[in-house]
């Protein structure tokens, strides 16, 4: 029963707690949708595509609806609506709004029968195509057969899409499991998704379906080559989490970057807008079967490791919550935590065992990702080395599932070909020489890492507690996460959320939720 | 082991051995061919006795070298001219103490990372309260208000909260660079302070583990901090710059008579 002999009545109080906090926010936005949640319904029906000044067509779109005061029906109404009005299909029908030749919100009102026919079959149709994606992904694993656990995990960042198929390639050769190609670093806040392949971007590459279809294809390819399916992950989150929802579900991406609050706290998105996306982009990645990887290490890149554990494992618990309101099992819940204590620390090596121990005791059945040190990463590539080296050290002591591989040049520039080669030999070093020791490993009961491991779960009971009581949205207002206050109307991308009327159709989120008690 | 301060070379286990060690990766397969191009690469930086230690094949036709070598240049340092950030660091209280004697002011303090920069921990590191490393950060200096703007702020933000906030000095971060596009953020926010009059207001300082001192004047800022800078570091620089620039008369321009003792941000 557990390595830490932890008080299993404090882990129950947590969730409770925990459901508490995510209903409330729930309840609060209820009632409302957002731009781009009704852009990735449009996706979804079907809408793809630039107009000749470059504006993504759900953009278009959703700017003609906006406009004329009639988002709150929902953008899939409309669509259908105008369909059948004049008689077009989605792509005659957008190349027509798009030169403005008609306005969807103009159409007049059509039989509802007839309507419902044709959303249905519109529906059906996007939703098989999801989950024959998703079959897809079974047949690839049965055949292929992936590595072995912990997944390494590493990011191409070029900012050329066709220079991140080498570099991944090559990482897939070193011995690879998932790539993740790292997003360039201003498209969370862009309100729409860029369009076609892109060779231009810094400190990462635009997330567009055509970068995302060009690298799973390098990773079918590679993959092959190696004999294990490649997972690939890019960012579900920003101001269009959701259309990203649907581009990944399409493209068969296996992870997807998905938190709760991350953009709330660290991109200064608004909170209703960000929970509302976040809600229904879960309720896709869920439906696609990709698995979310939440974002609770960002948390110590300010906060201190030590005396903010607690809100990180707080954070794992709302974040496993919010996932469960959108129907997500736990194996596809990837709560993230990470090791950033102080190298300097006397016996920091015990508190984060302790931490990644008690992470993987509370959360059995979700495959954690655990992030490298990268705060007390100097330059000093040797040194950094050794850090991550007992980084691997813990991560295999205690199961953790994906394993995102530290590089020794971190905190000097996004990853060169060889600083990939020279981790994941250090991983493999390391794994391969402890495959065992986690089964030969105790704690000393009432020993340091038992006691570490009963204050953070204690402290994290007594935060969870309180934000249940004055609700998550003031908690945030308040600093509670990474010591960083967002205000509930503050924030980039309020004017995004909308009421909806009573008439608001949105069959894919009906769908997805399978009857649940829904937003 | 005495020193001639005229020829400084690199230090292996014996004076003036010149070694150096490096390690790079050629998008080559891995063969003797590719070892011979390693070695004549070595050969044509200059560096003599070229020692191929360890060559790895890591896939996709890309081999990965560390190597071993001498160089016969050296290094005059008796010639250098380099112009240090501050004579000495003072500690957090002589700080504070000297705001209070000299200043008799808030002095306020914009931190930011800027443009494409998405990594807060460097600015992080100078302005939040904790600081790093046992460094309190700007936020505990009494005297200092500290505003952080935290990740991706345009030139063009910086300018409007410099005015707003009455700066006297504004901190920039550039932690993860690619291709050198620091180099591109930083000197653009120059010139856009320059043209808002801006610049001659405030202490224009950046930090980052690509810059150090000499780096941030030629792009036209007043200093530049590297790898290992604490708060005081900052401070001390800032504090000293800002009396120097008050006692030459200068106070008129930035619009601050010393009157201020005011923290909010808004004291102007």
């Amino acid at each position: 029963m557990g390595k830490l002999n932890i008080d299993r009545g404090l882990v129950r109080a947590a969730r409770v707690a925990a459901e508490e906090i995510a209903r409330g926010v729930i309840t609060r936005v209820s009632g409302k949708t957002t731009t781009s949640i009704e852009r990735a319904v449009l996706r979804l029906l079907g809408v793809d595509g630039v107009d000749s000044q470059g504006v993504p067509l759900p953009n278009v779109v959703l700017e003609q609806l906006k406009q004329s005061g009639k988002l709150g029906q929902g953008a899939a109404y409309w669509l259908v609506n105008a369909m059948l009005a004049y008689e077009l299909d989605v792509p005659e029908l957008i190349e027509a709004a798009s030169k403005n030749a008609i306005n969807l919100g103009d159409a007049p009102a059509q039989e509802k029968g007839r309507s419902k026919v044709l959303m249905d079959r519109l529906t059906a149709h996007a939703l098989d195509h999801i989950a024959q994606t998703r079959q897809a992904r079974e047949n690839y694993l049965c055949s292929l057969g992936e590595g072995s656990l912990p997944y390494l995990y590493v990011i191409v960042a070029t900012g050329n899409i066709y220079a991140d198929v080498i570099q991944a390639q090559a990482a897939v050769e070193q011995g690879a499991d998932i790539i993740a190609v790292i997003r360039t670093t201003a498209q969370s806040l862009l309100d729409y998704v860029p369009y076609g392949p892109t060779t231009e971007g810094f400190g990462g590459t635009y997330a567009t379906q055509a970068n995302f279809r060009i690298m799973r294809q390098a990773l079918d390819d590679a993959g092959a080559k190696a004999g294990r399916y490649i997972r690939l992950t890019n960012y579900c989150s920003g101001l269009c989490m959701p259309e990203i929802a649907v581009m990944g579900a399409w493209e068969r991406l296996d992870m997807m970057l998905n938190d709760s609050m991350y953009g709330i706290i660290f991109r200064d998105i608004n909170m209703q807008r960000t929970f509302l996306d976040q809600y229904f982009s879960r309720l896709l990645n869920g439906w696609a079967g990709i698995i979310i990887n939440t974002g609770e290490d960002n948390y110590l890149t300010t906060a201190d490791a030590v005396s903010a554990a607690h809100t990180v494992l707080a954070s794992q618990f709302i974040n496993e919550q919010f996932a469960y309101q959108s129907g997500m099992p736990d194996s596809l819940i990837g709560l993230g935590h990470a090791f950033e204590i102080d190298p300097k620390l006397e016996d920091g090596f015990l508190l984060e065992l302790a931490q990644a121990q008690l992470v993987r005791e509370i959360f059995p059945n979700a495959p954690l990702k655990y992030m490298p040190p990268t705060k007390y990463m100097t330059g000093n590539v040797f040194q950094g080395q050794v850090q991550d080296a007992l980084f691997n050290v813990a991560s295999i002591v205690t199961g953790q599932t994906i394993h995102l591989l530290g590089m020794p040049t971190e905190a000097i520039h996004t990853p060169f070909v060889m600083d990939r080669a020279l981790s994941i030999a250090n991983a493999r070093y390391v794994f391969n020489t402890m495959q065992h020791l986690e089964a030969e490993i105790s704690f000393v009961p009432g020993g340091k890492i038992q006691a570490r491991a009963a204050q953070v779960l204690a402290d994290a009971v007594k935060l969870l507690e309180y934000i249940a009581q004055i609700g998550l949205m003031e908690a945030i207002n308040r600093g509670t996460f990474a010591a960083i206050t967002r205000s509930p109307d503050g924030g980039k991308g309020l004017d995004g959320v909308v009421a909806k009327t009573e008439d608001y159709v949105n069959p894919f989120w009906e769908r997805m939720s399978q009857g649940r008690a829904t937003i | 082991m005495t020193q001639d301060l005229n020829i400084i070379r690199p230090y292996g286990d014996t004076l003036n051995d010149g070694l150096i060690q490096l390690s790079f990766t050629l998008p080559l397969a891995k063969s003797a061919h590719t070892e011979e191009a390693a070695k004549q690469l070595v050969l044509k930086l200059g560096l003599v006795e070229p020692q191929i230690v360890y060559s790895e094949d890591i896939g996709a036709n890309f081999t990965f070298f560390i190597a071993y070598a001498q160089t016969n240049l050296s290094v005059n340092v008796n010639e250098l001219r380099v112009i240090p950030t501050t004579t000495k660091v003072l500690r957090k209280q002589e700080i504070e103490a000297c705001i209070k004697a000299k200043l008799g002011r808030q002095v306020v303090v914009l931190g930011a990372c800027i443009e494409s920069d998405a990594h807060t921990v460097g600015i992080d590191a100078i302005m939040n309260l904790k600081g790093y490393n046992g460094h309190k950060g700007l936020e505990a200096y009494q005297s200092i208000t500290a505003i952080n703007l935290g990740a991706q702020i345009s030139g063009e933000e910086l300018v409007v909260k410099a005015r707003e906030c009455g700066a006297d000095a504004i901190l920039v971060s550039q932690v993860v660079t690619q291709k050198n596009i620091h180099i591109a953020n930083l000197t653009r926010l120059a010139e856009l302070l320059e043209a808002e009059n801006v610049r001659e207001r405030v202490i224009l300082v950046v930090g980052g583990p690509r810059i150090n001192h000499q780096l941030a004047q030629e792009l036209g800022y007043d200093a530049g901090f590297g790898s290992g800078t604490y708060a005081e570091d900052v401070a001390t620089f800032v504090v000293e710059t800002l009396i120097k620039r008050e006692e030459l008369g200068n106070a008129g321009s930035s619009g601050k008579s010393g009157s201020s003792g005011n923290d909010s941000p808004q004291a102007e």
